[in-house]
């Protein structure tokens, strides 16, 4: 279908335009590169757009099944054996148009915001070119047609993260937040290079469409049975090679246990925790999973799967909890998202194949979609908050909604969204994840619904200590931020309570075939969700609304589970004591050791007895003509007497 | 092939004449000296390749023309070694090769 060919600009144009402002980011001033950057990205939103329009109105659905359409732009880039190849190519499937819209929507909204949140900071020019590159990268990963591309532009995200987390490169935590985030899903990464070559063995393919057919599943699934030996811990070595995919996923959607670094990634601009560290590079591994979801759910019965499920669901429940104690707000929101995209992981675990089984993959791509855009609102509102007050932590906010209306009322909304408060768009998703995780097992559908109640209690406390608790003097009155910050909230505000209305199941299922799915509202589990979200907004209003003593009084109630949440549950002390404790000094200093004084040794020994041997014979060096002839007389006869006594 | 003489008393000639020169060449500091010991041990070859090919396969003269080429050679080689001890004098006021050994550890 030659009809998509247009599709590789959508990746190009903010590549060219991080080339262009990134030479150019000396000469040209502030409000032209940010124009620049936010032209090139209006681009790609209508192409995205019109390419969503286009898959998914006029030419994707054939005969009951959306296409699965491969638009290859170099075939067998890299050869590896005669049928082992890397292709450049783009894959145009629901869940990748889906993406498109996210991705371009959030960048969008977000280059705009920043026009006025970068405002007359010196390095303007040189965050929107990052903004760009981390776009394009962003575009590539979602459109890459096999696994080899998606791992290339997978650590090209790592690495435009990096740049803007460490963007503030004059503060030291920002400098030491960025390496933290590098080099945890780097590790992670290590894992996912691994089982990309061990499917790539297996396999006989890097390439998706291949990798998911049936024929593909059925070769792998047959191989498993004939050689039960393979498996460690149980598990066939396929079996793991996607576990290790999943671990490269963890990594990037900050996944217990590595999840220490979305935390500290914080220290970046906000319209950059908005966009990468909320609503785009942090579900990368939600995609994956996705992408990949024919061989999670096929091979050796869903073993892989049953693992995503649990992480999710462990994830989801952790961070929550860790939400629940934190001050400074951008923190709160750091954890709810990994909370969230616990959710997703949860829902992609729980998911069943076929038509109305496959509701939980469906309901992950949807919360994912929904919560792209109000997560992305919470984080502009939370970086006009902080614009306006200079500060991250709570205790020097409150009662500014008369101040700021507009952040205040958008803040609302994404708030009952995330809760899940019908009918704004989280409800419909998140309710649809219960609805998977029910059938699937009471005690991950527990755990949802529990996280869903702490969700709604930790966004309104926010909420509520935010813009009213007290009223809090200001130096400087705050005020709503400027036109184009407020455009970027009231848009996203707008598909916060819009979205929840698409039926994304006629759009987007597993095995790619449309049904029908629809909240049935009076059944005890719809209406147990949004009971358990109203309790946990109920407890926030009374214990936040005003100044009340309830807060101290619960913190000390929970007294040491309190403190352990609020410290992370310990787990950056954990990482510490490993790699300081263990890590470094009980291995890298042994072999530090053996490296200076064996290996280093030996060079050094070889290099003395060199320079001694030469110290001794140099005084042959003597510089006289006859001592050098008579050298070489007695090495010619030397010769002549060997050659004709010892032949 | 000259008569009344055999091969193994030109090589013996030869032979003295050789050792002549490599004793000259190892005993005797002046370079010119040394040049005229060098010239002695090239025409001893020289010698030793005409003869051999006289004696023993008179039908080719490849000995002939390699002497030939060694006394070209000689001749070539003789006048770049004067230049160079020309030049060494210059800058030595000497033609001893004792004088110049500062080429050393």
């Amino acid at each position: 279908m030659d009809t998509f060919d247009y599709i590789y600009l959508i990746p190009l144009i903010p590549l060219l335009m991080f080339l262009f402002l990134g030479f150019t980011a000396r000469k040209i001033k502030e409000p032209v590169s940010g124009y620049l950057g936010t032209a090139g990205l209006l681009a790609v939103f209508i192409l995205s757009y019109y390419t969503a329009y286009k898959y998914f109105f006029a030419d994707g659905l054939v005969d009951g099944k959306y296409q699965q359409i491969r638009v290859m732009l170099k075939e067998g880039w890299i050869h590896f054996t005669d049928k082992l190849a890397i292709d450049i190519g783009i894959i145009i499937d629901p869940i990748s148009v889906m993406m498109l819209v996210v991705v371009s929507t959030v960048s969008f909204m977000v280059h705009i915001y920043s026009l006025g949140y970068m405002h007359k900071d010196p390095g303007f020019s040189r965050f929107y070119a990052y903004l760009s590159l981390f776009t394009f990268s962003m575009l590539g990963l979602v459109l890459a047609s096999n696994l080899f591309m998606i791992y290339i532009f997978w650590e090209l995200v790592g690495v435009s993260s990096y740049l803007l987390i460490g963007y503030y490169f004059e503060k030291p935590s920002a400098v030491a937040a960025s390496k933290k985030a590098f080099i945890v899903t780097r590790f992670a990464d290590m894992f996912f290079l691994i089982g990309i070559l061990m499917i790539g063995y297996f396999g006989q393919s890097f390439d998706f469409m291949t990798l998911n057919s049936e024929s593909t599943i059925s070769m792998l699934n047959s191989w498993i049975a004939n050689h039960q030996v393979a498996s460690f811990l149980g598990l066939s070595v396929i079996t793991w090679a996607l576990i290790l995919i999943f671990i490269g996923g963890m990594g990037k959607s900050a996944m217990f246990p590595l999840h220490i670094w979305l935390p500290d990634a914080m220290e970046g601009p906000t319209p950059v925790s908005a966009l990468i560290h909320a609503a785009t590079m942090v579900v990368a591994g939600v995609y994956l999973v996705a992408r990949l979801f024919p061989m999670y759910y096929h091979i050796e019965g869903g073993a892989a799967l049953r693992v995503v499920a649990v992480v999710g669901a462990f994830s989801a429940l952790f961070a929550a909890i860790i939400a629940l104690t934190q001050e400074d707000i951008k923190r709160v929101l750091a954890f709810s998202t990994m909370s969230q995209i616990g959710y997703m992981m949860m829902a992609l675990g729980v998911s069943g194949f076929d038509g109305y089984e496959g509701l939980g993959y469906m309901a992950g791509m949807f919360h994912l979609f929904t919560h792209a855009m109000f997560k992305a609102l919470l984080f502009l509102v939370a970086g006009a908050v902080i614009h306006a007050v200079h500060s991250n932590f709570m205790k020097d906010m409150g009662g500014l909604h008369k101040y700021m209306p507009i952040a205040s009322w958008t803040f609302l909304i994404a708030a009952l969204a995330i809760s899940g408060i019908p009918p704004f768009s989280g409800f419909f998703s998140k309710d649809e994840i219960l609805m998977a995780a029910w059938e699937y097992n009471k005690i991950i559908w527990f755990v949802g619904f529990i996280v869903a109640g702490m969700t709604a209690f930790y966004m309104f406390r926010l909420y509520f200590r935010i813009f009213h608790h007290k009223d809090t003097q200001y130096e400087h009155p705050p005020h709503d931020a400027p036109a184009n910050m407020s455009f970027s909230l009231i848009f996203l505000a707008v598909m916060t309570m819009a979205v929840g209305f698409i039926s994304f199941s006629e759009y987007i299922s597993a095995s790619l075939k449309p049904f029908h799915s629809h909240i049935h509202w009076g059944s005890p589990l719809v209406i147990g969700s949004i009971v358990i979200a109203l309790v946990g907004i109920g407890a926030a209003y009374l214990m936040y609304y005003k100044e009340t003593e309830y807060p101290q009084k619960v913190a000390a109630a929970f007294g040491t589970t309190y403190k352990w949440a609020k410290n992370k549950f310990y787990v950056d002390e954990l990482y510490m004591y490993v790699t300081h404790k263990i890590i470094f000094d009980k291995v890298s200093k042994p072999i530090a050791w053996f490296d200076r004084y064996v290996i280093d040794g030996f060079m050094n020994l070889l290099g003395v007895t060199t320079l001694g041997i030469a110290n001794r014979i140099k005084f042959l060096q003597s510089g006289r003509l006859q001592d050098y002839a008579m050298y070489f007389v007695s090495g010619v006869v030397a010769i002549i007497i060997i050659v004709i006594y010892y032949k | 092939m000259i008569e009344g003489v055999s091969l193994i008393e030109i090589l013996s000639l030869t032979t003295i004449l050789f050792f002549i020169g490599v004793y000259g060449f190892l005993t005797r500091t002046n370079l010119i000296a040394m040049l005229m010991s060098l010239e002695l041990m090239i025409n001893a070859e020289a010698i030793n390749f005409v003869a051999i090919n006289k004696y023993l396969s008179p039908a080719i003269m490849q000995g002939q023309v390699f002497s030939l080429f060694i006394i070209a050679l000689a001749a070539a080689e003789t006048a770049l070694a004067l230049a160079i001890i020309l030049h060494l004098f210059r800058l030595t006021d000497s033609i001893d090769v004792k004088d110049v050994e500062e080429l050393k550890y």
